[in-house]
């Protein structure tokens, strides 16, 4: 009884239910595509980066591909949703075919198996991509394995407003010496925001002597060893912080606003080309310039995944094709318009497309690759997860 | 036309609407929180979400300050509200707060918010206007407010929003409480306007006005997007908490999440048996009070406070909005200028497409949900007039129960149970979830007016030999038409400002101006947030507007309609 059941739902499904696309056989892929609606689900804080998403949109209307962009106030809601319609039993047709990700978003999706792949490295234009220079077949140093494709390199750069702060600062130790000099003039986003956590592992990175520890899993045995210089560090900062510590920003750009206020200093950024682009909005005064420490800043990449139960998978892989075009990220790295790092190899473009990359300008704010110095990895995601479980009983508990 | 048979399923058929979603949301919150949510892996049942959530340990300072804003802001709401109703509904000052409160009922929470912030912030407009040349200060001064520890500026945003809700609730009440020749028999006895109102008046509008004051109270414990901008945040208040862990990468915190939420549910039922006591206690004094019989001429000084505080927090809420215009035009604009650098439609120009867009969701989601919340509601009313029966104070707590319910606690639940019926995305399962919140609103409105009817008329009606439901189509329902309009204009704003159940039913495909404004407000842009809060208050204000405007022209060659 059961089995004839079961037969019969299978035989009910619709066919490409059954037969997800193949995505080494491209032309398939196109000709499936055709129609198609994507939805996109990706943060939608951030006027430039919209603007940016709308134009991938008409790009992929040239190939048949409605984009809609499903603006998100966090990453963490497209996961929910996959995880309910799993949940109830939803395995086809859900309502995400894409989803802007990474680090322990990614993680947890690609743990409880809620992604479509591996695809990622048979897009064509996964040969333009820098895949030696550029970590982007690791994601916080869990392997990809195809499961997201890369679209923006993205660095840790500090904004700091040279009306009040003129000369960047070396270290962590150089902010905390300045911090408690001028008490009140920084703070950064509340983790567990992603950029907050951030800060908390540049921090890290930067105060202890070696960091290829954190390229291993936290231990029970090292965690408390190898964090005890950023606690000892975070006890000194935090009562110099903005608002005492007690009130956090919720998200990086929402730093933006309290430079523009002039109500702090200083702000980190995982964006070399933010400062410029909001200068350009007048969103920021136009004193504000970027710094990174000397012994470099972290650097990750952004990716994109498809949903297991997207029903438009063959149109998201075009999506993700596009973002990996000479012109998309020409346009992306543009600090005018948007000012994300690009994941190509410029020795595997065309000379043509080399040109847009050579024509654009840096902008006032944004620092030159060379000036951006050494890129240092992200830690292992379980240092993250610990470090923001022990911050936030540090010190997300003021009262 | 609707037959007699069918209108005595229109009860039955609202109360299914209404409950239906809020039950089917809540066992799937139950479950996650006992350890079951087998798509993550968990199985259940077992308590260790209720242990990870004792062992968080924000959980009290976070438990005491969602209880002490939700009580605070309750307390002084409903204190306020009273202050202006005693003022007597002739008097100058209250005629005045009341055109000026009822518009400020639509206005969206999260835009009041951003607005109110805007007004106190340190970086704020008033501090600008006197700064640097009567304070001195070229950099804003580093104190915590909003966001203050205590939750005051959270506080005073829910009192801003709540005040206006109960004043319009009190003033239906009014008229159902003979407040006029309660009043004549009170002055004959010497008693002064305020002392005479709360001594004469007060406890038959309070009896009536008891369930709003308790959605009040649940909406004040647990309230999300006005605590995000304006509550502290090192913990923050429960409910914010528990979104926190819904976002949290690691899919073993939904279920503290959903524990989180069983505890938000059983605090709002702890903390309105508390009021109800409160109640009890308050009753006797007051009786003590009555039988004093002190004629003292003090009072009417309360009273003025009363209007003055209420004139406050409703100037405060308009400037606030009027500065976020002026934001939606800024170009650069920083500390200590009181006005912006150089002004510019930019920020429209980009906004502008997407909003349009925004707009025709919303009004197609709230559109539909209202004109579905008045049939039912017509329809229920209808049966009512036809059994002669009216509603009893139990299926009135029926009514209330999706305000009482957090949202939280019950929409997660809603969305997978939605999925499961394959009724996943898209405007149709939108529009059921703001059904759930507008009927309740829609009811409220519409009931007194209709019940007040002069149901002699409707005699006449059927002496002439017409059915009831002619009686209702040509007679009732066209000279009830200024209130139900204005029932759908409640309905329509409540439609407009819901977050949660738009975002999370709809699976993001419908984007709504609140959807919209929420996200950018997360990026913290100010010209950006300026520009989508006013779309959003100016889309949930017109149809107040026309409720006003319409009847007058329709009406333009009837008297006394």
């Amino acid at each position: 009884m059961l089995k004839h059941l079961l037969l019969a739902t299978v035989l009910a499904m619709p066919l490409s239910a059954l037969a997800d696309p193949d995505p080494s056989n491209w032309d398939r892929v196109l000709a499936e595509a055709q129609g198609q609606t994507v939805y996109w689900n990706a943060w939608g804080g951030s006027t430039t980066t919209n603007d940016f998403i709308a134009w991938v949109g008409e790009q992929a209307a040239n190939q048949g591909v409605t984009l809609e962009h499903v603006k998100l106030t966090d990453t963490a809601d497209a996961v929910t949703r996959v995880l309910s319609e799993k949940q109830a039993g939803q395995d086809t047709d859900g309502a995400i075919d894409m989803i802007w990700i990474n680090g322990a978003n990614f993680a947890a999706m690609k743990d409880a198996g809620l992604l479509f792949g591996p695809f990622a490295e048979q897009l064509p234009n996964w040969a333009l991509v820098d895949t030696a220079g550029k970590t982007v077949q690791t994601d916080f140093t869990v392997p990809v394995d195809g499961y997201e494709s890369p679209w923006a390199m993205a660095q840790v750069v500090f904004m700091h407003d040279t009306a009040d702060l003129p000369a960047p600062l070396p270290s962590m130790q150089a902010l905390l010496d300045w911090s408690t000099a001028n008490p009140g003039r920084f703070t950064y986003p509340q983790p567990p925001d992603f950029l907050g956590t951030t800060f908390l592992k540049q921090a890290l990175v930067d105060l202890i002597d070696d960091a290829s520890v954190l390229q291993q899993p936290a231990t029970e045995e090292n965690y408390a060893t190898v964090t005890a210089p950023l606690w000892a560090f975070l006890d000194q900062l935090t009562p110099t912080l903005w608002r005492d510590g007690k009130v956090y920003p919720a998200t990086g750009p929402a730093q933006l606003q309290l430079i523009a206020d002039n109500e702090v200093d200083l702000a980190i950024s995982f964006s070399p080309g933010e400062a410029t682009a909001a200068i350009a909005n007048g969103q920021l005064p136009d004193t504000v310039r970027t710094f990174v420490l000397d012994k470099g800043t972290i650097g990750n990449a952004s990716f994109v995944a498809i949903p297991y139960n997207s029903g438009s998978k063959a149109g998201a892989m075009v999506v993700a094709n596009i973002l990996l075009s000479a012109q998309a990220q020409a346009r992306a790295q543009d600090p005018a318009l948007l000012g994300y790092g690009t994941v190509l190899n410029m020795a595997a473009l065309p000379d043509a497309d080399r040109a847009l990359f050579d024509a654009l300008e840096l902008g006032v704010a944004t620092l030159s690759p060379a000036e951006l110095g050494s890129v240092q990895a992200e830690p292992h995601p379980s240092w993250m997860t610990m470090i923001a479980a022990d911050w936030a009983i540090r010190y997300g508990v003021t009262q | 036309m609707i037959r007699p048979g069918l209108v005595r399923l229109f009860p039955i058929l609202t109360i299914g609407v209404m409950l239906g979603p809020v039950l089917a949301g809540l066992w799937g919150t139950v479950l996650p929180a006992f350890g079951h949510l087998p798509a993550a892996g968990f199985h259940g049942p077992n308590l260790a979400a209720f242990g990870l959530l004792a062992d968080w340990p924000g959980l009290w300072p976070s438990l005491r300050l969602t209880l002490t804003t939700g009580f605070l802001a309750t307390t002084l709401s409903v204190a306020l509200a009273f202050l202006v109703l005693s003022a007597g509904a002739d008097s100058r000052g209250f005629i005045l707060l009341r055109r000026a409160l009822s518009p400020l009922l639509s206005v969206p929470h999260a835009a009041a918010a951003f607005g109110l912030a805007f007004l106190i912030a340190p970086s704020g407009w008033i501090v600008r206007l006197v700064s640097p040349w009567a304070t001195g200060w070229t950099q804003p001064p580093d104190i915590a407010i909003p966001q203050d520890p205590y939750g005051l500026a959270m506080v005073a945003g829910l009192v801003a929003k709540e005040v206006p809700f109960l004043f319009l609730m009190g003033l239906a009440a009014l008229g159902q409480a003979r407040e006029s020749q309660s009043m004549t028999v009170a002055r004959a006895l010497g008693y002064g306007q305020t002392v005479g109102w709360f001594r004469s008046v007060f406890p038959a509008v309070y009896a009536q006005m008891r369930l709003p004051i308790f959605a009040v109270l649940a909406y004040s414990l647990s309230v999300v997007d006005l605590a995000i901008i304006l509550g502290p945040t090192t913990p923050p208040p429960l409910s914010v908490q528990i979104l926190r862990w819904m976002s949290d990468p690691a899919l073993s915190m939904r279920l503290v999440a959903a524990a989180g939420a069983l505890v938000q549910l059983g605090l709002v039922i702890a903390a309105i048996g508390v009021w109800i006591r409160c109640e009890t206690f308050g009753s006797r004094l007051y009786r003590h009070w009555i039988w004093r019989g002190n004629r003292a001429p003090h009072g009417a000084g309360i009273t003025r406070f009363g209007l003055f505080t209420g004139a406050v927090l409703a100037v405060a809420l308009f400037v606030g909005l009027s500065i976020l215009a002026l934001w939606s035009i800024a170009g650069h604009w920083t500390f200590p200028d009181a006005l912006p650098e150089q002004v510019s439609l930019r920020t429209w120009a980009r906004q502008g497409p997407d909003m349009l867009q925004a707009i025709s969701a919303t009004l197609a989601v709230g559109g539909i949900a209202v004109g579905l919340a008045l049939v039912l509601t017509i329809g229920c009313l209808q049966a009512e007039t036809l059994s002669r029966r009216p509603m009893g104070q139990r299926a009135l707590w029926l009514l209330y129960l999706p305000l009482l319910v957090p949202q939280t606690a019950f929409l997660p639940g809603l969305q997978t149970f939605l999925i499961s019926i394959g009724f996943a995305t898209g405007t149709g399962p939108v529009i059921v979830a703001h059904l759930v919140f507008v009927l309740p609103y829609v009811f409220l409105s519409l009931a007194d007016p209709f019940r007040n009817w002069d149901t002699r008329l409707g005699t006449i009606g059927a002496a002439l030999g017409k059915r009831p439901e002619v009686v209702l189509c040509r007679l009732r329902l066209p000279m009830l038409l200024r209130p139900i309009l204005i029932a759908a204009a409640v309905g329509f704003a409540v439609s407009v400002g819901q977050y949660l159940p738009s975002l999370l039913i709809g699976g993001g495909r419908v984007q709504t101006l609140t959807t919209q404004a929420l996200a950018l407000a997360s990026g913290g842009d100010r010209a950006a947030i300026g520009v989508w809060a006013i779309g959003q208050t100016m889309v949930a204000l017109l149809p107040f507007l026309a409720a006003t405007a319409v009847p007058l022209w329709v009406w333009r060659n009837r008297k006394g309609v």
